[in-house]
Formats: structure tokens, sequence, C-alpha cells
């Protein structure tokens, strides 16, 4: 496909919360099929500008393009709409739900009814859930089992496969590996890969630098609200984002570089 | 999956606290009465057991929407006081109905749905002020309580609405076959409102809103709105409680459900809601409805002095959250 529009166009995107500026004159791309990593220290303002691309908050000022157009994304459920899912750090599960349950939270499947009462067609929404972590060649904890008796591994995949459902054009990966073992954690980032060979674009957030050198194409770096670089995965180093994430002259200070 | 044989290791012992809290309920009310079978000769009467039922009626209405309020992790405290302005403009409506002539079988219905409406609108101001004012629903609904208290005295100036009419005191004494109208309107509003939260769409969101507010909200869900709703229905419902006591009383009294709020949160809690919102279920919340109305009706039987019976109350709904936190607490490590 000669795509030249890039699939997700952030310009000059502004955020305030009260005095703090959390995102200053943020611009950046994600074109279709490749993997975007987001990096920067705490308060930098990785994960405002990820609710404002999935509807969470709305931006002060700036604009964003999504396929071509210019959106204004004012909720999650109109991100959904569009094509952007979110894989939050804590995962945004339901504790007392099961996976199935987790999985299509927000989007039952119904068997009838209208208004106030829609019943549910549990059976339907067990046996997709199934089928759809089979494909993701995982397994579907038993039907009932609530995801918070889940290990962490376990939960990650029902995050995933709740993402993954609608087919989405953008997927956002929100520190995918923090609370998970190595052995996990692996498993995991084999997904951004995949999905991009599918065609679809990733953005994915993560503390461990390395983990953003193995899997990404491009790397943007934020620091205090702005973005500091714009990097081909290839073209760096680990030295040089800890350079661009701490700031260069307190990197030396600090004996980093 | 390498976690596996811990969660096997963890079974058996999870096994008998998940038993206890699904089912310990049902034992409480079962060595209730047996005790009370033991202790006096007339309680497995039918009609005595009708009796208590029906008298446990009215708490047991108000406590299906504050089972869903405490289910969506937040709390009313005002449903006595709104049960009162509802069950005086019932009342005001079937005097200013009626004239001369008692009041008919429509005026009765417009009595009701008015006074029904009362609890909506006070229950959707709970709930627009805590969601989009911002302010804990404790406080709120503690604001609340006191002005519909407030509003309650205002309307009645005071006293006692008496003379409500043959039509509407058969609410609460009517009967169709041997069932009291009572128990019919208990059965009926449990079925549906168990109905609703297990199988609907709703439902299910107003359990998962009271676990994981953001994430069901994150999900596309209008939380706020579904709050705004629960809060309007539990007033509704406490609406439908004030009518069916105004009816057994014969009159609006200013100071009716003074106190009610214990009542119900008290059958809640004992019926195994948790007060952390999420867990529960609805039907538990009539048990727990009918065994504070054994314990009223124990004491009563027993002769103990009705002071005591305050405090019994109170101590009984300490006891049970006690117990709830402890069998609780083990469960997969507190997910809270």
């Amino acid at each position: 496909m000669a795509n030249a529009t890039p699939l997700l166009q952030l310009d000059g995107i502004v955020k305030r919360f009260g005095g703090v500026l959390a995102l200053d004159d943020v611009s950046m791309s994600v074109e279709r099929g490749t993997v975007v990593g987001l990096i920067g220290d705490n308060g930098a303002g990785k994960s405002t500008l990820i609710k404002v691309v999935s509807g969470a908050h709305q931006p002060d000022g700036g604009a964003v393009r999504f396929d071509g157009a210019p959106v204004r994304i004012s909720t999650p459920r109109f991100a959904k709409e569009i094509g952007i899912e979110t894989v939050y750090q804590d995962l945004a599960l339901v504790d007392t739900l099961d996976a199935a349950g987790n999985i299509f939270l927000g989007r039952e499947i119904v068997r009838f009814g209208a208004g106030p009462v829609k019943v549910l067609n549990k059976r339907r929404m067990q046996l997709s859930a199934r089928e759809l972590l089979g494909r993701l060649g995982l397994e579907l904890p038993s039907s009932g089992t609530e995801v918070g008796m889940l290990s962490g591994g376990q939960r990650q995949s029902v995050a995933i496969s709740r993402a993954l459902y609608t087919s989405p054009k953008l997927v956002i990966l929100d520190e995918p590996t923090s609370a998970l073992a190595v052995t996990e954690a692996r498993k995991v980032l084999e997904l951004p890969r995949t999905l991009a060979d599918q065609g679809v674009a990733v953005i994915i957030i993560s503390h461990t630098l390395q983990d953003v050198l193995d899997v990404t194409d491009r790397i943007v770096v934020l620091r205090k609200g702005r973005k500091v670089a714009d990097l081909a995965t290839t073209d760096t180093s680990l030295e040089e984002l800890v350079t661009y994430i701490v700031g260069s002259e307190r990197a030396k200070g600090a004996g980093y570089a | 999956m390498p976690e596996a044989p811990a969660a096997v290791r963890e079974q058996p012992r999870r096994h008998w606290r998940e038993m206890a809290l699904s089912y310990g309920i049902y034992i409480i009310l079962a060595l209730f009465v047996l005790t009370m079978a033991l202790l006096s000769p007339n309680f497995l009467r039918a009609t005595n057991l009708l009796n208590i039922v029906v008298q446990a009626s009215t708490v047991a209405v108000i406590a299906v929407g504050t089972t869903m309020v405490i289910l969506l992790a937040e709390i009313d405290l005002s449903v006595g006081s709104v049960a009162a302005l509802a069950g005086a403009v019932t009342a005001g409506v079937l005097k200013a109905a009626a004239g001369a002539t008692a009041p008919g079988l429509g005026f009765v219905l417009l009595a009701i749905l008015t006074g029904m409406a009362i609890g909506t609108a006070l229950g959707a101001v709970n709930g627009a002020l805590t969601v989009w004012g911002g302010i804990p629903s404790f406080i709120v609904t503690l604001g609340m309580l006191s002005v519909g208290r407030g509003l309650t005295l205002l309307y009645t100036g005071g006293r006692p609405i008496f003379g409500l009419g043959e039509t509407f005191s058969r609410i609460a004494y009517g009967k169709l076959g041997p069932v009291p109208v009572p128990i019919l309107v208990l059965v009926a509003l449990y079925t549906v409102a168990a109905l609703f939260l297990h199988t609907t769409q709703l439902g299910r969101y107003i359990y998962a809103a009271g676990t994981n507010r953001r994430a069901v909200a994150l999900a596309g869900v209008n939380v706020n709105r579904l709050k705004v709703g629960v809060f309007a229905l539990a007033g509704t419902l406490a609406g439908l409680g004030g009518v069916l006591l105004t009816s057994r009383l014969d009159s609006a009294q200013p100071t009716a459900a003074t106190g009610w709020e214990l009542d119900v949160i008290a059958a809640v809690v004992l019926g195994g809601t948790s007060l952390y919102g999420g867990r529960g279920a609805v039907v538990k919340t009539l048990v727990g409805a009918i065994i504070l109305q054994l314990i009223s009706n124990g004491l009563n039987l027993l002769n103990v002095q009705a002071y005591w019976q305050q405090i019994t109350k109170g101590a009984v709904i300490l006891l049970a959250l006690l117990l709830e936190r402890s069998l609780r607490r083990v469960r997969g490590g507190e997910t809270m």
C-alpha cells in the first residue's frame, strides 16, 4: 500500500492541568505498520499524550489527524470507533468480572432488549473470547474465574485481547511489561511486531529502554512536556536515548553518558 | 502455565471462605428461625411468618435501591427522610384529590406515583451532587437526610395526615388469596431487580463500575449517568417504601421512617454486599432485612427492653462487617 499520509498525526498539542503545562507544543506522527516507542522520565508527558490520543483527555491546543482526516477525539468511545485501542499500564481490568466479561466490557453481546434492559448473551461472549485468545495463541482462563485471581501475564493477555477485539488501526501499549516476570514480558514484546506486520500502527510506552530499542522502528523522547527527539531506532543507542531523557548537561553530570 | 500449581494449592482454603461468604447468610437465617421456634411455640405459625415478612417489607423495598447504590461503592443515608416525604406527599395528594369523598383507585394511583416521583427527584439530586458536584455521596446524602426531613415537617406542618381512605390502606392490608399485597410487591420487585442485576448490560455495569470505575469509563460507558440513574432509582424505591409505610400506618407521620437508613444499610450489609462496591447479591438483601425483623420480633417476644434492640441492631451490623472483612481479606490478596 502506498500510503503517504501517516495514520496518526499530532500537530502542536498543548495540555494544561491548572498552572502546569503537561504537553507543550508536541508534534509527532505514526505510520501504518510501524512501531513507535514513546519514552521519557516520569512526568515527561507520555501518559498525558496517550490520553489525548485515546480520548481520555482533551487537548487545550493543537490538531489531531487520523487516517487522513482531522478529528476531535472527544471520548474514549469515539477513539475506539475510529480504530484506536489502548492497553493501559494498570490494565484497566475489572477484577470482579471474568476474562470474557472484561474482553467485552463496553461492547457486550446482547441477546435481546433495548434501552436500559439489554439482556446479555453470556454464552456467546464466552465462546468468542475463547476464539479470540486462541488466535493469539493464548488460553482463556476458565469461565467465571475473576481476573483478579489471575497472574500478571494472564491479566495482560486479557487486556491485550480486549484491545484487539475490534481489529483496531492503532494500538497503544502503555507500559505493557511493567507488571510482568521476565519470561512473560518476552512473550508480550513479540506482540507489537506481529501487529505491525499485519499493518497495524503501534505506540509503545516503556521505561525499559532496551525493550524499546528491540521492538520499535522509531523512538520519540519527551522531556518536561516537550518533544526533544524523534529518531529512527536503527540510528540511535541506549546512551543517546538516556541523554535525551535526562537532558544532556545532567546526563554528563550524573555520569550516564 | 507456571502459576497453576500455586492456584491449585490455594483452592481448599479459599473454598470454605467462599462458601461462608456465599451461604453464611442462609445459615444465620436458619439458626435464627430455629432459635425462635424453640423459644416461642407460636413462632412457626404461617400467620406469624407472613407477618414478619410483611413487617420487613418496607425496609426490604427501600433496600433494593440501596443495594445498587452500595454495589457502585456509594452510599445513601437519605432514604428514611425521602420515604417520609414521599409518604407525606402521597397522603397530601390523596386528601387534596378526594375532597369530601373517599379517593378511588385512579386518585390512589396518582397519589402513589406523585410520591414516588418526589423520591426519584430527590434521588437524582443526590446523584447529581455526588457525580457532578464532586461531593462524596456520604456527605451529599447526609445533607439530603436533613433536607428531606425538614421538607416533610414543613409539608405536614409537623402534624400527621389522617383519613387516606379504604382503597389506599388495602396496599398494606389487602391480600391476593392468602398472600398479603406487600409480599407480592416484594417478590415482584426482588425478582425484577435480581434479573436486572445479573442478566442485563446495565446490571453488569453497576457491578463493574463499583469495582473499577475508571476501567468502565475507559470502556466507553457513561458511569456518571449510570450513577445518577441508580441514585434516582434508589430515591424512587425509597418513595415506594414511604408509600407502603403510609398505607400501613393509615396516615403520614412527619417523623415516619426516622433512622431507617441504618436498618436499610444493615439489611444490605447483612446480605453480604460489600461496602467497597462491586460484590453482592440483591436477593440476600431480602434475607438480611428478614433477619433484622426476626431480631426485633425475637427481642419483643423475649420482652427485651426497646433500648436494647437498638444496641443489638447496631452490634449486628458491626459484627457482620467484621466477619465479612476477615473472610474477604485473604481472598486473592485483596484486589481493591
